[in-house]
């Protein structure tokens, strides 16, 4: 019996995007007339890409190429549009929306999908003209306007809008700089490996980025000139675009007494606290999560629309989608959990040559990330293996070199891989030799070792990360027969770089910061272990006077908070004490600040100076800001740098006393503090050879003899014990600090990080030492200009520096205040 | 069972990126570290070696070394990683508005479990 056609339900949608419209279009697909559809829109256009916002402002794309739903479309599926009205609240109960216009829409069912709003930090000078955010096409005519006058413009987010922001502005002519808060370009997609390779192409781009960049205020009269950075800094603009992410704009669900708490919160029907209303897009918030990426609205639309007009049968859920950044030429693909976790390995992949980093994420054998640059075809088909959560064990070793050879291995024996590939395969990137190549020559000049290869192929003789698969070929050609050399003991398990190579390398490609030396060295692991990051911050430290910026969090607790470490969290500080000499005001100092402190133990060291055990580390700038208005600075006595020059008191009292050994102690002590050396370096200078100051067990001593001076260099009086080696003779006190401050800077330059002295001296051997020290005086006047060049950037009182506020938060605890109840 | 308790430790600028800050809640020192992805993490800051203070350790990756004997420990499960064995509590983060909160009634979990 047919039934009386019912009246058909009202669905209206609130908000004329992409998300909005998107719902609609599912909805029709699944039930073409079975409601009676009104959308409300706020902006006078029809709906419009605004993933294609950044192709429109580089001028790769017109608007009408980004229209995705024509006035034809809303006419031809009898859908109502009210453009240009703003809905100003919701009745509830009477089921009705009201328009700013005073109209009033009723609906049986509501879908709110009014987006959200940029975020523009809240500092002075948010409101000048010429501060734009990038959200919509007004926006993107108010740059394009900006870019005719052409001048500076200043993007505040190195986020995936952001950047691409950055690279439209400067495709339109302008001088662009980027400002982001974190450390890492788009951190929520890369890590530092990646974005060092995106700073650089960026760079060749021309546009500049800066890093950990906090904006106090926009500057300007009556329009802005530029932006005002929490370091002091200022960066010139004639345009600032903020991208500093979105807010959900849920203030009209909020008013109607939905339940909001950063988004509208829904359900994984996307339906919110109110069963007749439904929300969808970017105002959404599921399981705590905000939705900014497409691919997961795209998902919340289709599981809204089987709920409303189908079956019901499919339910929202977050899941993994991959980002690729649209800038021309610079590929960049980022899926799934890319920052890895406990029970996760990472297989990194880098071609320095070609600027490559690939890196993998795996988990029990399954691919749970994917972070590529440079090289960003196989993002798709890692994220399907990401998402089906398959095993990859049988494609473990070729999984990182791309579907194509993995495909082309499969069912063959991983550890055979490279046997597996073809003869035009690249082994060396360096020196671009193929397999083929190095089997010929390995076949015709019947070459039998390593050193055969690289000398004549030049396989694996440039940066050697090669050696690997140059050394299978050769056991694959050659059976028994080949014996693998002695290896260079790497520096630790994120390199194949034995220490003194990287040394070499980052002077002779000025590699200038630890995620340039991880990359163009082919580092194994994204951002490097507790072993090799101080080691490198060293070896920039030292090879880059005054250029490089120290990273402290790359330094050990004790260099980073300027006192030692104790077993129970406190610190010593050992304040210098000058050659071991001290004076009646010090030592009230001294025990003042013991006092105000309760500093529990005051003990005399073995280097002639005074400990103050158990300090709380919030207490050590104010006990730092007593001991230096005293006129004392920091020992070191934490660093792997200069820490004492002991002393005996020599010819003014001694009655065997040769020279003024005290005298000198104190100059080479006041010539050479503060200078960070490879390992802690200890000296003595003893003022006849009865060696009071015990300097032939030092890593530098001096004994003084009626005739001049001894130099010693090279002895250990710890988990080792030795005698010192005699390096030269000098005649005069400026000779010995020359010899002294050349030698050392010799050290600092040639050994290996945590290499004192005398072990340094076992490996390179005496006579090296001397060749370059010694008897090269050319050679020495240079070590000695380098060391001095260096003390211009070293001799800063660490203490006095905190003492007056430097890195507070090192020093200062958290404070917690209990919250209110949170969702 | 215990329920959350969420306290507001402070501004998310204060953790900057492969650092860490602490603070005592009930007389248990507590370490919040942000990876160098930017990941927060927070641990009851002890390690499970000595007691050394982890909130003092070089951070690599989802991990700290600690400063006094050098053990590695996951800051997402506490567990010490490779051939060390021992575990510190782990507690919840969450960042609103710019605040970070920490789920100190893990604590109690913890302290019933022991």
């Amino acid at each position: 019996m047919a039934r009386t056609p019912r009246k058909r339900p009202r669905l209206v949608v609130i908000g004329n995007g992409m998300a909005g419209c998107r719902a609609v279009e599912e909805i029709l697909a699944l039930a073409p007339g079975k409601f009676a559809i009104t959308i409300i829109g706020a902006e006078p256009h029809v709906n419009y890409n605004r993933i294609m916002l950044s192709p429109l402002l580089a001028g790769e794309k017109t608007f009408d190429e980004i229209v995705l739903n024509g006035r034809d479309w809303y006419e031809n599926n009898g859908i109502e549009l009210i453009a240009g009205v703003a809905a100003e609240a919701i009745d509830r109960t009477g089921r009705v929306v009201r328009l700013a216009d005073g109209r009033a829409i009723e609906y049986d069912t509501l879908i709110i999908a009014t987006g959200s709003t940029p975020f523009v930090p809240p500092v002075p000078g948010a409101t000048l003209p010429g501060v734009v955010t990038f959200r919509d096409l007004d926006d993107v005519e108010a740059m394009k306007a900006a870019c005719e006058k052409g001048g500076r413009a200043v993007v505040i987010g190195g986020g995936l809008l952001g950047l691409e922001a950055a690279y439209g502005l400067a495709r339109n002519g302008m001088d662009v700089t980027v400002l982001h808060l974190m450390p890492v370009l788009m951190e929520r997609q890369l890590d530092q490996s990646a974005s060092y390779l995106l700073i650089k192409a960026l760079a060749a781009r021309g546009i500049a980025v800066m890093l950990e960049a906090k904006t106090t205020a926009f500057v300007g009269d009556d329009r802005v000139r530029g932006v005002q950075l929490d370091d002091g800094g200022f960066a010139p603009a004639d345009l600032v675009v903020v991208s500093a992410g979105i807010r959900p704009n849920a203030a009209l669900a909020k008013a109607a007494g939905l339940d909001v708490a950063r988004g509208i919160v829904v359900g994984d029907t996307l339906q919110t606290s109110d069963p007749a209303i439904y929300a969808v897009g970017e105002c959404v918030e599921f399981e705590g999560q905000l939705f900014g990426l497409v691919a997961p609205i795209w998902d919340q639309c289709r599981a809204l629309a089987q709920t409303l007009a189908g079956d019901g049968a499919l339910r929202f859920a977050c899941s993994d989608t991959g980002v690729k950044l649209k800038v021309s030429g610079c590929e960049v693909y980022s899926a799934g959990l890319f920052a890895g976790h406990d029970r996760s390995e990472d297989i990194v992949y880098r071609d320095a040559a070609l600027g490559i980093y690939k890196r993998l994420v795996l988990d029990n054998d399954r691919l749970v990330g994917a972070v590529l640059f440079g090289d960003a075809a196989d993002g798709p088909w890692y994220l399907s293996l990401i998402k089906s959560g398959e095993s990859i064990a049988d494609k473990r070793e070729s999984l990182i070199f791309g579907r194509a050879l993995t495909e082309a291995l499969a069912g063959a024996n991983p550890k055979d891989a490279v046997a597996g590939w073809p003869a035009t395969a690249e082994i060396c990137g360096c020196n671009g030799v193929c397999k083929g190549a190095i089997l010929d020559a390995i076949a015709q000049k019947q070459l039998t070792t390593l050193d055969d290869v690289r000398a004549v192929t030049k396989a694996s003789a440039s940066c050697g990360s090669c050696t690997p698969l140059v050394e299978s070929l050769l056991a694959a050609a050659l059976g028994d027969g080949f014996e693998r050399g002695p290896a260079v003991k790497p520096m630790c398990k994120c390199t194949e770089h034995g220490h003194s190579r990287v040394r070499e390398e980052i002077v002779a490609r000025r590699l200038m910061t630890i995620p340039a030396v991880m990359q163009e060295l082919e580092w194994r692991t994204p951002d490097g272990c507790a072993a090799c990051r101080p080691a490198l911050n060293y070896y920039l430290l030292c090879a880059w006077p005054g250029e490089y910026e120290d990273d402290k969090h790359s330094r050990f607790i004790n260099e980073r908070a300027h006192g030692n470490i104790q077993k129970d969290g406190t610190f010593s500080v050992v304040p210098r004490m000058w050659g071991g000499l001290t004076s009646p005001a010090e030592l009230r100092a001294i025990a003042d600040v013991a006092e105000k402190f309760n500093i529990p133990t005051v003990k005399v060291t073995g280097g002639q100076r005074i400990d103050l055990l158990g300090v709380k580390k919030e207490d050590l700038p104010a006990v730092w800001a007593d001991l230096g208005a005293a006129g004392m600075v920091s020992g070191h006595a934490y660093g792997k740098a200069l820490r004492t020059v002991k002393t005996c008191v020599g010819s003014d009292w001694c009655r065997f006393g040769t020279q003024d050994s005290t005298g000198l102690g104190v100059r080479i002590e006041k010539f050479m503090w503060g200078s960070w050396t490879p390992a802690k370096v200890k000296m003595a200078v003893s003022g006849c050879p009865r060696n009071c100051a015990e300097a032939t067990c030092k890593d530098v001593g001096v004994v003084c003899v009626e005739s001049g001076y001894e130099i010693h260099i090279g002895g250990a009086a710890g988990l080792h014990i030795k005698g010192t080696e005699i390096l030269c003779k000098v005649a005069s006190e400026d000779d010995a600090i020359e010899m002294i401050a050349a030698a050392t800077q010799l050290y600092r330059e040639d050994a290996h990080y945590l290499e004192r002295i005398y072990k340094w001296m076992a490996r390179v051997g005496l006579d090296s030492i001397k060749a370059r020290v010694v008897d090269d005086a050319a050679n020495r006047k240079a070590l000695f200009e380098r060391f001095v060049q260096a003390q211009r950037f070293s001799q800063v009182d660490p203490w006095a520096e905190r003492a007056r506020g430097l890195d507070a938060d090192e020093f200062r605890p958290l404070k917690p205040v209990l919250a209110e109840p949170h969702r | 069972m215990s329920r959350a308790i969420w306290i507001d430790v402070g501004a998310e600028a204060e953790i900057p990126a492969r650092a860490a800050r602490r603070f005592v809640f009930a007389e248990t020192p507590i370490a919040v570290f942000r990876a160098g992805d930017g990941m927060l993490f927070a641990l009851v800051d002890r390690c499970p070696h000595k007691g050394g203070p982890l909130s003092e350790g070089i951070l690599h990756g989802r991990a700290v070394a600690c400063p006094l004997h050098n053990w590695i420990i996951s800051l997402e499960t506490g567990a010490a990683q490779g051939a060390d064995s021992g575990c510190t509590t782990t507690l919840a983060v969450a960042v609103r508005c710019g605040r970070v909160f920490v789920d100190v009634g893990a604590l109690d979990r913890a302290a019933a479990r022991a």
